[in-house]
C-alpha cells in the first residue's frame, strides 16, 4: 500500500532520504507549472521549486502532521512566488510555450525538437491554431491578479478543496470563494473567444 | 436568492459542493435568471478550456540539482532530531554537554601536586578520570535531560523525625 504524503514527510524525519525522492518525484512537475504560471519565467520557476523542496527538506525535523502536506508545500511555493514578485526579482518575461519546450530539449533528456511536434501531427496548421490557443489561455490566466491567480492554479490543477486553498492563502473559505468567482468572472470573458472558435469548429466538423 | 447569492455559491455548484437545498435553491434562480445562467455557463465553458493549457516539465536536471542542494545541508544525528524538537532546545542541550565536558576537565585528582606522596593517589585519579571521559554517559542527551537517578537519591532528613502530632 502506498505511503500517504504525511507519513512519506515523517520518514524524511525519521532520516530517511528515499522518502523525499518520492515526494521530490511526485511534486515537482505541479510545482513547477504553479510557480511558472505564477512568476511567469520557467527558469525562474525551477529555481524557486528548487527552494520549496530544500525548505521542505530543512523543516523535516520540525514537521508535526497538522495539515494536509500539499497545504503546507503550496503555501512554501506561494509565499516564496509572492515574495518574489513583490522582490520584483523576476522580471515578467514573456516566454512563449514553444521556447520553454525549446529550452527543455537542449538541456537534456528529449530528443525531439519542440519544433518536430508539428511534424508529427496530421496538420500543421491544427498545431499552431492549438498553440495559439494555449498561448492565449496563458496570457489570460496570467493576468489575473496575484492571490486570484494562485486561488484558480489551486482549484483548477492541483484540485484541491477551499479549506486547502484557503489555508495556503491565508484567507477564509469565504473570501477564497469570491476570489474564485472574480477570477474565473474574468476568464469567462477573456476567453469567451476561445470557446466561441471552438464550438464553431466543432459545429462545422459533421459537415466535413 | 438573488443573483449576490450566485457569486458566493456559483463555483461551489459548478464544483458539485454545494448543500442540496442550496443546491435546489441556485438551480431554481439560474431557471428564472438569464445573466446568471449565461454566467454559469461561461464559468463551465472557461473551466474546459483551461485544459488546454500545456503542462510543462521539468528540466532533466530538476532532480539532480535539488538532490545536490539538499545534500549539501548538515546531516542531523537522528537521535537529535527525534528527541529534540526544536533549535533552541538542541542548541541548549549541545551547550549542557560542552558545558558538562569543560567542568570535568576540572576534576580534583587532575591539578598536579608536587607532595611526593600524593603520587600513587594522583595517578589512580587520572586513570579514574580516563574511564570517566570515555564513558558513553556523557555523551548520552537522554541521560543528561532526564536526570532520575538524582532524585532517587536518598534525601538526607533532619536529625530528629518529625512528632506524628506536628504533622
Amino acid at each position: 500500500m502506498a505511503r500517504s504524503d504525511v507519513q512519506l514527510m515523517l520518514d524524511v524525519k525519521s532520516g530517511d532520504d528515499s522518502s523525499f525522492e518520492l515526494l521530490l518525484r511526485k511534486y515537482r512537475t505541479p510545482l513547477v507549472n504553479f510557480l511558472y504560471r505564477m512568476v511567469r519565467d520557467a527558469a525562474a520557476a525551477e529555481d524557486l521549486a528548487q527552494e520549496v523542496f530544500l525548505r521542505v527538506y530543512r523543516a523535516r525535523g520540525q514537521y508535526l502532521p497538522t495539515a494536509k502536506f500539499t497545504t503546507w508545500m503550496f503555501r512554501i511555493a506561494t509565499n516564496l512566488a509572492l515574495n518574489a514578485l513583490r522582490d520584483g526579482r523576476y522580471r515578467q518575461q514573456e516566454v512563449s510555450i514553444d521556447r520553454s519546450a525549446v529550452d527543455h530539449s537542449v538541456d537534456g533528456e528529449s530528443d525531439q525538437p519542440a519544433l518536430e511536434i508539428a511534424d508529427r501531427q496530421p496538420s500543421i496548421e491544427l498545431e499552431l491554431i492549438r498553440r495559439d490557443r494555449a498561448e492565449q489561455i496563458r496570457r489570460a490566466v496570467e493576468a489575473l491578479p496575484e492571490k486570484q491567480r494562485a486561488a484558480v492554479l489551486l482549484h483548477k490543477y492541483q484540485e484541491m478543496d477551499y479549506d486547502e486553498i484557503a489555508g495556503v492563502l491565508g484567507c477564509s473559505e469565504s473570501a477564497l470563494k469570491s476570489l474564485l468567482f472574480r477570477a474565473y468572472e474574468t476568464l469567462r470573458v477573456e476567453l469567451a473567444p476561445l470557446v466561441e472558435a471552438a464550438q464553431q469548429t466543432q459545429a462545422g466538423q459533421p459537415g466535413k | 436568492m438573488n443573483c449576490g447569492h450566485t457569486e458566493k455559491n456559483l463555483v461551489a455548484y459548478l464544483d458539485g459542493k454545494l448543500h442540496p437545498a442550496e443546491r435546489r435553491q441556485l438551480e431554481a434562480h439560474l431557471a428564472t435568471c438569464a445573466a446568471c445562467r449565461e454566467r454559469a455557463e461561461g464559468f463551465r465553458s472557461a473551466w474546459n478550456v483551461l485544459d488546454e493549457l500545456p503542462v510543462l516539465p521539468p528540466s532533466p536536471a530538476f532532480d539532480a540539482r535539488v538532490r545536490a542542494r539538499v545534500e549539501q545541508e548538515p546531516r542531523r544525528a537522528w537521535f537529535w532530531a527525534w528527541i529534540v524538537p526544536s533549535p533552541r532546545m538542541a542548541f541548549a542541550a549541545t551547550a549542557l554537554l560542552i558545558a558538562s565536558i569543560w567542568l570535568s576537565s576540572f576534576q580534583p585528582g587532575r591539578i598536579p601536586t608536587a607532595h611526593p606522596s600524593a603520587g600513587a593517589a594522583n595517578q589512580n585519579a587520572e586513570a579514574e578520570f580516563g574511564m570517566i571521559k570515555d564513558l558513553p554517559v556523557l555523551e548520552n542527551y537522554d541521560v543528561l535531560t532526564s536526570f532520575d537517578a538524582l532524585s532517587d537519591l536518598p534525601v538526607q532528613q533532619a536529625a530528629q523525625p518529625q512528632p506524628l502530632n506536628q504533622m
